[in-house]
């Protein structure tokens, strides 16, 4: 049983992807992907549930008992994160109904889509390094599929620059699995506790540990790894990359999560120090260079990068508070930066362009969709009650019990020069006239396009506000996820069984190769 | 043998760098060719070298005799080398049609999803 709650919220969107690809000539495709994805839904509140009964749940495939075969695990932080996908994934599909052309259709979009989804959701369940490498390279592909689809000039220069860098993130990343396995003889994560642990030269395990963060890194887009993000983001179609932007970084952030709490903490002195730095670093670049962009997607595209930063603050600076905070931001981070593209693709509709130097007199005509701006961009900015005050208030709470003014300092800083981007957004966009004369009234776009684009808006939106004025229940299932985090007992249980509970074990994984490991027990030592 | 393999595996990334810092994409590509297999050969040494010791299974027994080869890095390379196969092709098919749209292969002139140069 639960290995099938585990399984469905993988399997329904591969299913969706084939079907919606059979389908790409007819107009029933998109209705089919929007079927898969509540079904998807269905699936993920299934798991999420079963997870707030029993804490962690794993599943072995094929009953190839652990570590040996591939494990999906859930824990609170891994289904909440694939409930938020499966969320994101149905706004897009309903705001997808009113934005992408039939010729997209035909191109295959449903079809990428929902084996995008279903990577996400993939890398957030497996509990096995080799197989998150698998999820994350089906991501990619999709990702690179959706973002050239269409083939304007820009997309294809956008997608030169992301599909280069994160080939290359990808190869290190994948170097640093054949070492990590090398030393350890095992690829499963919650094994790899334990075995990292009991390796005897740490000083490798830092240096395999420095090529998973420069990996993840660059796919979560920290400082200065980031440059690929507002090079690409900006050229798709909105629908695209609102899904970008709301979940690729996000796999960065969780992967990067995940291994610096399970596996390498060997060494926090220096990673999670270093950590810092780049977060702190991330949060300021990303702010001051969406100060000096024009263009409405630019400008969300730079402010991603530097709410990616508090995200991994909330990691580095690793205490349960900190923690807390980074997992209860990247929930918020998720729904709030997805509507922001979303908005922007319903002003493009509206007034024409995103350049904000050419659009103007949204709020006069369309003061619904100004509103509907008003709750994420402010949320983002950290404006009480919205749901990013709650997120930045514990990130600095956290800081402050640190007595890391410096970093308490930044953070509230970056919150500011947020709301200098927003407010140029609202000038730019929503209060200065049109500068051609156009009235962007809602009634130039047909209700048949403005309804499926509207409804996720105004979902999202509303989420935002009630997790603003009702925090307590997702700040406590935040705080059992960082506990979680911090002591991974259950999760190692959960996965190994009984016997392997305790950390301090390391003889399961140098037993683990017993046959086919002959001379060199130690572990690549060189 | 893990000397050597390790020597071609650092000969394969300083190449693949050089490539790599060129200007033009297609030499970023091999570049990158040159990377995948770097780090495939990685994965394959991790398991460790065993020399005329493949992992089969003798008929009628249920482990292999002896001491044989890791078959598991075995089965991770073999992955690595569809998927990269697969991303590379895309990326070829991507620098072609970028190609023919763009007209150049200079990194340096790719700049059509930037911000304008002088402000405006």
């Amino acid at each position: 049983m639960i290995s099938w709650l585990l399984v469905m919220p993988i399997a329904i969107p591969f299913a969706t992807a084939v079907i919606a690809w059979l389908a790409r000539m007819g107009p029933a495709g998109r209705w089919i992907s929007l079927f898969g994805s509540v079904l998807s839904l269905v699936a993920s509140l299934a798991l999420l549930m079963a997870v707030l009964e029993n804490g962690v749940v794993a599943a072995q495939m094929s009953n190839w008992d652990a570590p040996f075969g591939i494990t999906l695990v859930a824990d609170y932080l891994g289904v909440v994160m694939v409930v938020i996908t499966a969320i994101t994934g149905l706004a897009t599909a309903i705001y997808a109904l009113g934005e992408i052309p039939e010729r997209m259709e035909k191109l295959g979009y449903h079809a990428l889509f929902q084996t995008l989804i279903a990577g996400v959701t993939g890398a957030f369940l497996t509990g096995d390094l080799f197989n998150l490498y698998v999820w994350f390279e089906v991501m990619l592909i999709s990702s690179f599929g959706l973002l050239v689809l269409g083939g304007s000039r820009e997309q294809l220069d956008a997608g030169i620059k992301y599909v280069a860098l994160n080939l290359v993130s990808t190869l290190v990343f994948l170097s640093g699995i054949g070492l990590l396995y090398g030393m350890t003889g095992t690829l499963n994560m919650a094994d790899l506790r334990g075995a990292v642990a009991a390796v005897e030269n740490q000083g490798l395990v830092t240096v395999v540990a420095m090529m998973f963060l420069v990996g993840f890194g660059v796919k979560a887009a920290v400082f200065p790894l980031f440059f690929w993000l507002p090079a690409s983001y900006h050229t798709p179609s909105f629908a695209v990359s609102a899904v970008f932007a709301g979940l690729l970084t996000k796999v960065g952030v969780y992967a990067m999560m995940r291994m610096f709490t399970l596996v390498f903490t060997g060494d926090i002195g220096f990673t999670h120090e270093l950590l810092i730095w780049v977060s702190l670093l991330t949060m300021f670049t990303g702010v001051v260079g969406a100060a000096a962009q024009m263009d409405f997607r630019k400008i969300l595209s730079f402010h991603i990068i530097s709410q990616i930063g508090y995200m991994t603050l909330g990691l580095a600076l690793y205490t349960p508070l900190a923690l807390m905070g980074g997992v209860f931001y990247l929930v918020h981070h998720i729904i709030v930066k997805a509507n922001l593209f979303l908005v922007s693709g319903m002003a493009n509709k509206l007034a024409g362009s995103t350049d904000l130097n050419r659009i103007g007199g949204l709020y006069k005509s369309s003061p619904f969709l100004a509103v509907l701006f008003v709750v994420p961009a402010f949320s983002l900015a950290g404006f009480p009650p919205l749901s990013g005050f709650w997120a930045k208030y514990l990130i600095v709470k956290a800081s402050i019990e640190l007595e890391m003014w410096f970093v308490a300092f930044v953070s509230l800083l970056v919150g500011l020069l947020t709301i200098y981007s927003m407010t140029k957004i609202w000038g730019m966009a929503f209060w200065k006239p049109h500068p051609d004369g156009i009235e962007p009234t809602p009634d130039r776009v047909p209700a048949s396009v403005r309804l499926p684009m509207m409804i996720p808006i105004v979902g999202l939106a509303v989420m935002t506000v009630v997790i603003g004025f009702f925090p307590e229940p997702f700040v406590q299932f935040a705080r059992v996820s960082a506990e979680q985090l911090l002591d991974p007992g259950a999760y190692v249980t959960a996965v190994l069984g009984e016997g392997a509970a305790a950390p301090a074990e390391p003889a399961a994984a140098t037993d683990a190769e017993p046959v086919t490991e002959p001379a060199s027990e130690t572990g690549g030592q060189p | 043998m893990e000397a050597l393999t390790a020597l071609i595996v650092g000969l394969l990334v300083a190449g693949s760098v050089y490539l790599m810092l060129a200007r033009s994409f297609m030499r970023f590509l091999f570049g990158l060719i040159l990377l995948s297999n770097a780090a495939n050969l990685v994965i394959f040494a991790s398991g460790r070298m065993t020399p005329g010791a493949p992992a089969l299974v003798p008929y009628g027994a249920d482990a292999p005799a002896g001491v044989v080869g890791n078959a598991l890095p075995q089965a991770l390379v073999l992955t690595a080398i569809v998927i990269g196969f697969g991303l590379l092709a895309f990326t070829l098919a991507l620098a072609f049609e970028a190609y023919r749209r763009l007209r150049t292969m200079d990194t340096d002139k790719m700049r059509l999803a930037e911000p304008k140069e002088d402000g405006k």
